[in-house]
């Protein structure tokens, strides 16, 4: 059983790509080997900036014999289709064999493929793996046509058994396999030739190359920790700068180095955004201070100064860097201070959709909306007003042009430094919130006003333009937009009525000419009907059932989602007891038979029952059951106390299932079997004005 | 211990140096307002079919937004870039590489030199490769690019491109801390000039026009005549009556396509282009640039059979 080792060396491949293509390389040949026959016992692939390397251990030698029949036409077929099962058998018309068979005599062609030697097949798999390989972008190098990530240089191919290891002969485009790989680009540029995975690994090991990602990671981590804590301050934890920066190095060594006091005064998040995206440096943190004071670096050399030098370098670098920041965040806040007038004309330059006007024109909707959204949160109008108007100017500034990422952040800053009220300010970081599920919702009324117009503004545009999300496309996000309406309204208990908001909105996104109303109501309606569908999957991850929104979404006022929510989960709670479960028996009981009876009848029993004609006890104590029911939904219902009103709905459960028991409906009389219908209506009306229990299942 | 430049012009005299003895013809720069050494004809039009091509050139550049009337460390609106252009591009470029920045100085046993990741793309040039950015400790001191296609043409063979900028690897090398202390020539000669004596005053000249001063609406009608012209150029029909022979002009066209692709950048600092019309206005430098591309491969230089 022989161990293969496979490294396809190269010139530098991008940090981002080594794990994926190290996965890929290990996917492709195993897949390629087991097609051909082999078996393996275990495999492992990594990734250094410079090579990616598989290995395989316990392989079979060869691969089994494989005899393989195939029927073809039958005797006297035309010569066509016998020479086209010829082609596609690969035999001669001499080796087939005719055999008998139901409908007669037919040909067989047997194809016998002898077992091949692993070497054979590596060969062939591996050259097929280099050449169909999925890097996200490929290039050609020189005269030649191969297409890798960047120039390939080399190929070790061996495998490995008792008898010591054998090259196995492959050539792609030139590049011929061997037993030797190189070191450390600098540190030990010499070729050496290897014998097994462990010789390579150790072997790498002396020649300044850590093979595997994670043990470059950890190392990484483990010494700035380390270095940062001897100082007393911590290292900022960013999971993927570590994999990143391990994916440029082959020989990791940490250095921990100074910011210049100058510019210690800039926002942390600039220091931390400028160091991560400009030099791949880690943030170091005075736990005391709370400020970014140091830096770490991960070089890929061993230097004859411990690395004084570079360090030295590396200072140097983001000095110059952060004076540009300084430079820009001294330029922005001029701006700002100064009211922001450039950003926001300049906001006019700039299209948010070819359809629905500027980033200015934009805001310019958005003011008009947090306006009258405000009254619903109890929100200062003016404030309001303003943090619409202020929330994105920050796109304009020169911070941002620079760290897009920052943006809302930047603006945060700026409207303190213009002495702007902290709502305001507030507002341009968290009216983009929430962005994800799990993103913080805002509760100030001013920064949830506009972040609700700024969210309502792109699902009614989007909607007026008929971009709407389809399947997995969601190019705008509005999938998104919407959950963080849903999460803004629920945690404020907000009461928008949706659809008068939808339907002024989108008539706003057209000059008056250009919609007639019908087709603006239409919009909105399906815009709603989007919003029920968000809300149920937010709803079902909190554990409510789907009919149970379906039943709640039936009712009137559904574009109060805080309403609309509030019933559902009373309802769910009223499900999920004994009283609540067995009430929708009764309820589906009383409504099947009312409604078979009406159909028969053609006509609809709703004119009252009267207690003077009920027999039976059971039938008297549901009356009873009823008024005392009647007496507590209503006033319920009126305030919106819908916990009170299904708890006085399940209370009829009892009395239900009594009369259900003793009481025929379909009594002889006609006078009495109407009356029964009659109260039947009753079950029904009281049930139908909590929530639509027809749409509930079970 | 590696042998230090002692100025500016040092460096550039020992990369002249080494890649002649590399086997490049040293060009000189191209006599226009170019953003980059890559819009040189040398490198644009010469990357551009099968003729085998060695030259290496500094080029001034001029990045109109990137002024800070000299007072930033190392940004400049005007500043060299060196640029070395070979085609096929060898199997031990980078080996070729990193001996140049042995020549100039940089002792790779004390330094962390790194190929980071850094693709290429020129959208106004309609071309692109996939290369990385040189960092030296942490600085970027090179970009270094296999170019796959220029003027939507497919590169074949591949040229190997390297462009150092000057000023920022100099800084370095010479251990200063602003561009404008940088010794020009040999700090030990009667008449010793820094980087600052030669152009903190352009710098400053160039800054305010650029940003404030330019005349829009004058560099707006000039971009449209380099525009009108380039296509112009490019219409004549190939056969010179006068010399009865064919006379593709290639270059004079190419350099109302520089002209029209600097005018952009004027006008792109003066901060009147919208984020729409820019992509239309790189659109029709694009194009310009096609057309030249396209003319070339029809020609001897550009690898045409006759």
């Amino acid at each position: 059983m022989p161990d293969l080792l496979i490294e396809l060396f190269s010139e530098e491949i991008p940090a981002r790509m080594q794990k994926r293509a190290s996965e890929d390389l290990q996917k492709l040949v195993t897949d390629g080997l087991v097609e051909a026959g082999l078996t393996y016992a275990g495999a492992a692939a990594f990734a250094t900036p410079r090579r990616l390397t598989l290995a395989l251990d316990g392989l079979t030698a060869e691969s089994k014999p494989v005899r393989e029949e195939r029927k073809g036409p039958k005797v006297g077929a035309p010569d066509k289709a016998i020479d086209g099962f010829l082609r596609g058998a690969g035999v001669a018309r001499e080796d087939l064999e005719v055999r008998d068979d139901k409908k007669g005599q037919v040909y067989f062609a047997v194809i016998e493929k002898p077992g091949r030697m692993a070497a054979d097949i590596v060969a062939e798999v591996l050259e097929q793996a280099i050449r169909n390989f999925p890097w996200p972008k490929s290039m050609r190098w020189g005269a030649g046509t191969l297409k890798w990530v960047r120039p390939l240089h080399s190929i070790l191919c061996i495998l490995t058994d008792e008898a010591g290891a054998a090259i196995v002969p492959l050539d792609v485009d030139g590049i011929t396999s061997g037993n030797t790989t190189r070191g450390h680009r600098f540190l030990a540029p010499d070729t050496f030739s290897v014998v097994s995975f462990d010789d390579y690994e150790a072997k790498l090991k002396r020649a300044h190359v850590v093979l595997r990602p994670d043990e470059r990671a950890e190392a990484i981590w483990a010494e700035a920790t380390n270095q940062a804590f001897a100082l007393g301050l911590e290292v900022v934890e960013d999971r993927g700068l570590l994999a990143e920066v391990a994916g440029l190095v082959e020989w990791p060594v940490v250095l921990l180095g100074k910011i210049d006091d100058d510019f210690l005064g800039l926002p942390s998040e600039v220091l931390q955004t400028s160091m991560k995206e400009h030099q791949k440096f880690f943030s170091v943190r005075n736990p005391k201070t709370g400020r970014i004071e140091r830096f770490v670096t991960v070089a890929n050399m061993e230097t004859a100064d411990n690395g004084a030098t570079i360090l030295a370098g590396n200072q140097k670098v983001l000095s110059a860097r952060l004076a540009d920041a300084k430079f820009f965040w001294e330029n922005d806040l001029r701006v700002a201070k100064a009211g922001m007038g450039p950003w926001l004309e300049s906001l006019g330059n700039v299209t948010f959709h070819n359809k629905l006007g500027s980033q200015k024109d934009r805001i310019e909707r958005i003011e008009t909306w947090a306006e009258k959204i405000a009254p619903f949160l109890n929100a200062d109008v003016e404030l309001c007003k303003e943090a619409a108007r202020v929330a994105k100017a920050d796109l304009s500034s020169e911070m941002v042009y620079e760290f897009p990422e920052l943006q809302g952040l930047m603006g945060r800053y700026y409207c303190k430094a213009a002495g702007l009220h902290d709502a305001v300010a507030a507002a341009c970081q968290g009216h983009y919130s929430p962005l994800s599920p799990i993103d913080e919702v805002p509760t100030v009324g001013v920064v949830v006003a506009v972040a609700l117009a700024d969210k309502l503004d792109i699902l009614t545009g989007f909607w007026s333009i008929n971009e709407k999300p389809t399947g997995s496309k969601d190019p705008f996000a509005l999938r998104r937009a919407c959950l963080g309406i849903i999460r803004l309204e629920l945690l404020n208990h907000t009461r928008l009525p949706l659809l008068d908001f939808f339907k002024e909105m989108i008539k706003g996104h057209f000059d008056d000419s250009e919609l007639v109303d019908a087709s603006i109501d239409d919009k909105a309606k399906d815009l709603l009907s989007f919003f029920h569908d968000r809300l149920k999957v937010f709803l079902k991850d909190k554990g409510i059932r789907h009919d149970i929104i379906d039943a709640c979404i039936a009712m009137p006022g559904n574009d109060d989602l805080t309403l609309l929510v509030k019933r559902a989960e009373a309802l769910a709670a009223t499900l999920a007891t004994d009283d609540g479960e067995n009430l929708i028996q009764g309820f589906k009981r009383a409504n099947n038979i009312l409604t078979q009876a009406e159909d028969k009848d053609g006509v609809e029993y709703s004119y009252g029952a009267d207690i003077k004609f009920a027999e039976d006890v059971a039938e008297k104590a549901l009356f009873a059951a009823l008024d005392a029911a009647d007496a507590k939904i209503a006033p319920a219902m009126e305030s919106e106390d819908f916990s009170t009103a299904m708890t006085a709905m399940a209370a009829l459960r009892g009395p239900i299932d009594q009369f259900f028991t003793d009481v025929q409906v379909n009594a002889e009389s006609e006078l009495i079997r109407r009356n029964r219908l009659n109260l039947l209506s009753r079950i029904r009306k009281i049930c139908l004005s909590v929530a639509d229990l027809t749409k509930v299942e079970g | 211990m590696v042998d230090k430049p002692r100025s500016f012009q040092e460096i550039i005299l020992r990369l002249q140096a080494y890649w002649a003895a590399k086997g490049c013809a040293i060009l000189q720069p191209y006599d226009m307002e170019v953003g980059a050494g890559t819009f040189h004809p040398a490198t644009t039009l010469r990357a551009l079919g099968s003729k085998p091509w060695a030259a290496a050139y500094v080029q001034s550049s001029r990045r109109p937004t990137d002024g800070r009337y000299g007072e930033n460390p190392n940004r400049l609106q005007h500043y060299y870039q060196y640029q070395v252009i070979i085609k096929p591009s060898p199997p031990d470029l980078q080996e070729l590489y990193l001996g140049s920045l042995a020549a100039i100085g940089i002792d790779a046993s004390m330094h962390d030199i790194r190929f980071v990741e850094d693709d290429w793309e020129s959208p106004t040039l309609g071309a692109w490769g996939l290369g990385w950015e040189v960092w030296c400790d942490g600085m970027e001191v090179s970009q270094f690019t296999y170019f796959q296609q220029v003027g939507g043409h497919d590169c074949k063979p591949v040229s190997g491109e390297l462009t150092y900028g000057l000023e920022r690897l100099a800084i370095y090398i010479l251990g200063v801390d602003h561009v404008m202390d940088m010794p020009f020539n040999d700090p030990q000669t009667p008449i010793p000039l820094t980087y600052g004596d030669v152009f903190r005053q352009t710098e400053q000249e160039y800054a305010r026009w650029n940003f404030d001063v330019a005349d829009t609406k004058i560099l707006l009608e000039h971009f449209e005549h380099a525009e009108a012209e380039c296509q112009r150029i490019l219409d004549m029909p190939a056969h010179d009556p006068k010399k009865d022979m064919q006379i593709i002009m290639v270059h004079p066209a190419y350099d109302q396509c520089i002209k029209a692709s600097h005018l952009f950048n004027l006008l792109d600092a003066r901060g009147v282009i919208s984020v729409t019309e820019r992509q239309a206005y790189i659109g029709r430098v694009r194009a310009l640039a096609k057309a030249c591309a396209d003319a070339f491969v029809q020609t001897d230089a550009g690898g045409a059979v006759a």
